[in-house]
């Protein structure tokens, strides 16, 4: 059967937010009068109305969420911003608003963009258009537009760049001092960035700025900064580059517990059980809380705290009910440092005693540590070099990061080189250069800045090597490029193991880098050690350093064994005979034993001479 | 030559499975990342991931069966010949060629011949009349074949089905509910060519034409005079084992993996491949890599309980008072001892007396 094109219907069907209300001869029409009534502000400028031409359809859409985006009205080939209009609103006599009530400017959803015809640019503008774009850099959103130069990168690094601009660490809110938030992170000398957007003009982002202005020098040292790592000036960071302050905060609670028992903040008592001895105490006041600026290292209590004990305690022998308290004072976790910031003692929503503490720690920048410059390109700091050892310049210039230049072509990012060149340029002619998207400085402004300024236009220099002196052959494309600082830091995800606790049920070591546990040697990576036939190495994973123990079997009716440590002799506790031999084998199979009994299953272990 | 054949030798104890697990494994997520961008391609033969599940479960009868069909010497060069050749054997039901209805009043069947559609297929109305001699006393008017279903076809079908004479005592007349169902029967009643062959198409391989077609009915299409029967294959590796012996299907599968993985570009040893067609077929029978084949026949309870159904392993050990002679791999990890393998299966058979 061959399905016949169904023709559109003569009438016009009219919906109203999805729903039919009527019909109406000529659909067309009625939204073009539709249009020019909502432009003279009789209908609200939250209407929008759609014509499907294809099904003659009218929508008419005034409900919520639909995403909507300003443009200029044009009418026959001519933007409805015009040059009068203009003046008057540099007078300040308009603002946005006057522009939609004047039907100037509309909010389009997404729907009614169907029937447009928008051009780009006002030159661009033909009788057919119906709209202009505000902005050609419009088309990026609030992160992207913030991006220098965007149209000179790869997509997918615009992309990234945004990503990354949004784990930079800066000034995160003006009134950090005020907050306990539970992780913030502070740098100490932000700067604005030389190469900004209209965008970020307009978003007043310098007053939260989230990085600094490096001199980077585009090459290769010593091969420290291979595949994306980053070599840095270790005296730039002595005097403060990237460095930031942490602010962790920890709290504890005064719980209350059925049967009226409740915690207490106090200084522990040696007698309590669990005490962890007088040195971890050192710092906490008499209340029990920590005083302000003591400088305390992992595991330091930072708020003593006692809670009753877990379960009733029997009547001991004189009848007198002993309640012994437990220690569940609040700690600094392994492997932090810091001091005390500040303290807040309040009242948590169950109405309970409430301590937040603040401790602060400076992370300075290290080896392993993250940048990422706006364009995406992102790098671990490879070398901290002092300055006496790296490159310098004719007028004794030090870059502050070496990039490697092979993280460039493939990427396609020549936003970052031209973002690097205005830097430059911004620095000697004493400007904040503009770096929006399709409407930014050109390369040429910035090669006759740089000219006057009596530096190569390319922005390529003679560079020296630091430790021999001597010169470098080739010449060094160096400039200012804004660099952020991510919050991946080293000091937060580092993790060592080769001893440490194990898991109760298992004894199998503990997983995860909080409970400093160690790396799982999975079924995989156990298969390759089978095809490798390496069993002896096997047996070491899994079993020697993982879960080993001797368990004693009866060797007359296969079950586990125990030792009588009374009157010091292996016992069978089934068949109650002393033929016991020690096995060797991993905890988790004494488990499964134990699993099995449970199933009603009984597992015998069948003992035999290895041959 | 002594040198080549010691390079080329797999060493003793060597974990031959698990390296060719890997071998096969490997490539294969690779392919499960290119494969499903063809997804939704109209008339697809599963290639790929896909296909290569089904080789290994060793299913009854794939997606899309194919077989392959050379022809005798005489007919090769013969394009025309070939194309009759093909004709001959796709098949063709009443339905493709005539309108079925039943008269549920009188109790008939009426097959109205389609002349237009039955020279298409060169399919002559006495061919159509000859399909359904079967199905009860027919006459014949002028295209038209009413069919009376007698009940003695009927009642010697299902003899020949249940063999119980229980059924024998049927009503005696034909009720319209079973003329109803035989009217299904005889649309898919075929006119011409052989049961479970579609779509023959004459393809030109290299220097002949051969036929190739949907379905896998190796010996109808053998009925042929036409065909070679020595050179007939089909991707159904049951069909191929059915007809052909364990050999055949050994082969088959060794072919279909290898082809999945040309296909895709990958390059995996042949002897990896020849491995897993040999532990899917050394018992006699095609049997699957899982569950239900390979995996649940390992000899070990605790190998067996560590992959799958672990408690019903568990439970019928202990009904049946099995022992674990810990022969496997997982058994002796789980036990925590060397694995038998590599290594591991090195032992000393001979202590020095003298300590």
């Amino acid at each position: 059967m061959v399905k016949k094109k169904r023709s559109a219907p003569s009438k016009t069907s009219i919906f109203l937010n999805g729903k039919f209300v009527g019909y109406h001869p000529d659909g067309k029409s009625l939204a073009n009068r539709l249009r020019e009534r909502r432009r003279m502000n009789e209908l609200n400028s939250q209407v929008n109305i759609y014509y499907a031409q294809r099904l003659n359809e009218l929508h008419i859409l005034t409900d919520k969420g639909r995403v909507r985006r300003p443009y200029i009205v044009v009418e026959n080939g001519k933007s409805r911003l015009a040059p009068e209009v203009m003046a008057r609103i540099k007078n300040n006599e308009l603002s946005w608003g006057h522009l939609i009530k004047m039907g100037i400017i509309e909010y389009l959803d997404a729907q009614e963009e169907e029937n447009t015809f928008v051009a780009i640019n006002e030159k661009d503008l033909t009788p057919e258009h119906t709209h202009l774009e505000v902005d050609p850099a419009n088309l990026f959103g609030v992160v992207a537009g913030v991006l220098p130069y965007p149209e000179h990168n790869s997509s997918p690094r615009i992309t990234m760049g945004c990503a990354m601009a949004k784990q930079s660490l800066g000034i995160y809110t003006t009134n950090f001092r005020q907050r306990y938030d539970t992780r913030g992170y502070v740098m100490y000398y932000p700067q604005q960035p030389l190469v900004q957007t209209s965008l970020y003009k307009a978003l007043n982002l310098k007053q939260k700025a989230a990085g600094q202005n490096c001199v980077v020098a585009l090459t290769s040292y010593h091969g420290y900064n291979m595949a994306d790592a980053i070599v840095v000036n270790k005296s730039s960071i002595d005097r403060g580059l990237h460095r930031i302050t942490m602010f962790k905060t920890y709290e504890t609670e005064e719980r209350m517990y059925p049967g009226g028992q409740k915690d207490k903040i106090e200084l522990p008592t040696p007698d309590v059980v669990g005490y962890r001895g007088e040195i971890v105490y050192r710092h906490l006041g008499e209340d029990g809380i920590i005083i302000p600026e003591s400088e305390i290292k992992s595991k330091d209590v930072l708020v003593g705290k006692t809670s009753p004990p877990r379960f009733l305690e029997e009547i001991s022998v004189f009848g007198t009910v002993e309640e012994k308290k437990r220690e569940s004072s609040l700690s600094l976790k392994a492997g932090e440092s810091g001091r005390v910031d500040s303290i807040v003692v309040t009242e948590g929503p169950s109405g309970n005693r409430l301590v937040k503490v603040r401790v602060r720690s400076i992370k300075i920048p290290e080896i392993g540590d993250k940048l990422a410059s706006r364009h995406g390109q992102k790098g671990v700091i490879g070398l901290l070099v002092p300055q006496e050892d790296m490159p310098f310049t004719k007028s004794g210039i030090v870059p502050d990061l070496i990039v490697n230049p092979h993280a460039i072509p493939s990427r396609m990012t020549a936003g970052h080189l031209l973002e690097t060149l205005g830097g430059k340029a911004a620095c000697m002619g004493g400007i904040i250069a503009n770096g929006t998207a399709f409407s930014g400085n050109t390369e040429d402004e910035y090669k006759e800045i740089l000219k006057k300024a009596g530096f190569q236009e390319y922005g390529e220099e003679v560079l020296y090597d630091g430790t021999t002196g001597k010169k470098i052959i080739s010449k060094i494309f160096i400039g200012t490029i804004y660099y952020q600082r991510l919050h991946h830091l080293v000091s937060n995800k580092m993790h060592v193991r080769s001893r440490g606790p194990v898991q109760l049920l298992t004894h199998q070591p503990t997983e995860g880098r909080a409970r400093e546990g160690g790396l799982r040697f999975g079924e995989m990576e156990r298969d390759c050690l089978i095809g490798y036939g390496a069993s002896m190495l096997i047996k070491e994973r899994l079993l020697e350093e993982s879960d080993k123990t001797i368990q004693l079997i009866c060797t007359e009716c296969g079950s586990i064994a125990t030792h009588d440590y009374a009157r010091n002799r292996d016992i069978c506790p089934i068949c109650q005979c002393e033929s016991v031999e020690p096995v060797e084998m991993s905890y988790a199979f004494k488990l499964l034993l134990d699993e099995i009994k449970s199933l009603y299953i009984f597992p015998r272990i069948k003992l035999r001479d290895k041959g | 030559m002594k040198s080549k054949k010691q390079s080329v030798g797999i060493p003793p104890f060597e974990a031959v499975g698990v390296i060719c697990a890997q071998s096969i494994g490997e490539p294969g997520t690779q392919m499960t990342m290119r494969t499903f961008h063809y997804a939704g391609v109209a008339e697809h033969v599963p290639t790929g991931l896909p296909r290569l599940i089904e080789i290994v479960d060793a299913k009854k009868e794939p997606k899309k069966p194919i077989i392959d069909m050379y022809l005798k010497k005489s007919y090769t060069k013969n394009r025309a010949e070939c194309e009759r050749v093909a004709k001959e054997l796709s098949s063709v039901f009443i339905s493709d060629v005539a309108d079925v209805e039943d008269d549920l009043e009188k109790l008939v069947i009426k097959v109205i011949f389609n002349e237009k559609d039955g020279k298409a297929q060169g399919i002559t109305f006495a061919m159509v009349k000859k399909a359904v001699e079967d199905f009860g006393e027919s006459k014949t008017i002028d295209h038209t074949v009413i069919i009376k279903p007698s009940k003695e076809i009927k009642k010697a079908k299902k003899i020949s089905t249940t063999t119980s004479n229980k059924k024998e005592k049927e009503p005696k007349v034909m009720t319209a509910k079973a003329v109803r169902k035989l009217t299904n029967k005889v649309r898919d009643a075929i006119v011409r060519g052989v049961v479970g062959i579609h779509k023959a198409v004459v393809i030109k391989g290299n220097d002949e034409y051969f036929i190739r077609a949907g379905g896998f009915n190796i010996i109808g299409a053998c009925m042929n005079p036409a065909i070679d029967q020595d050179r007939i294959y089909t991707n159904n590796i049951k069909e191929m084992e059915r007809v052909y012996g364990i050999e055949a299907a050994r082969n088959s599968i060794v072919k279909e993996m290898k082809d999945v993985l040309d296909m895709q570009g990958l390059f995996v040893d042949i002897r990896h491949i020849m491995l897993i067609a040999d532990a899917m077929t050394y018992c006699g029978t095609v049997k699957s890599i899982g569950r239900h084949g390979l995996s649940g026949e390992k000899i070990g309870v605790l190998g067996r309980a560590a992959f799958e159904e672990t408690i019903k392993h568990l439970i019928n050990a202990c009904a049946l008072s099995e022992e674990e002679l810990l022969v496997g791999v997982t058994e002796n990890i789980i036990v925590g001892q060397t694995v038998p393998v590599g290594t591991g299966k090195i032992k000393l058979i001979m202590k020095n007396k003298k300590k």
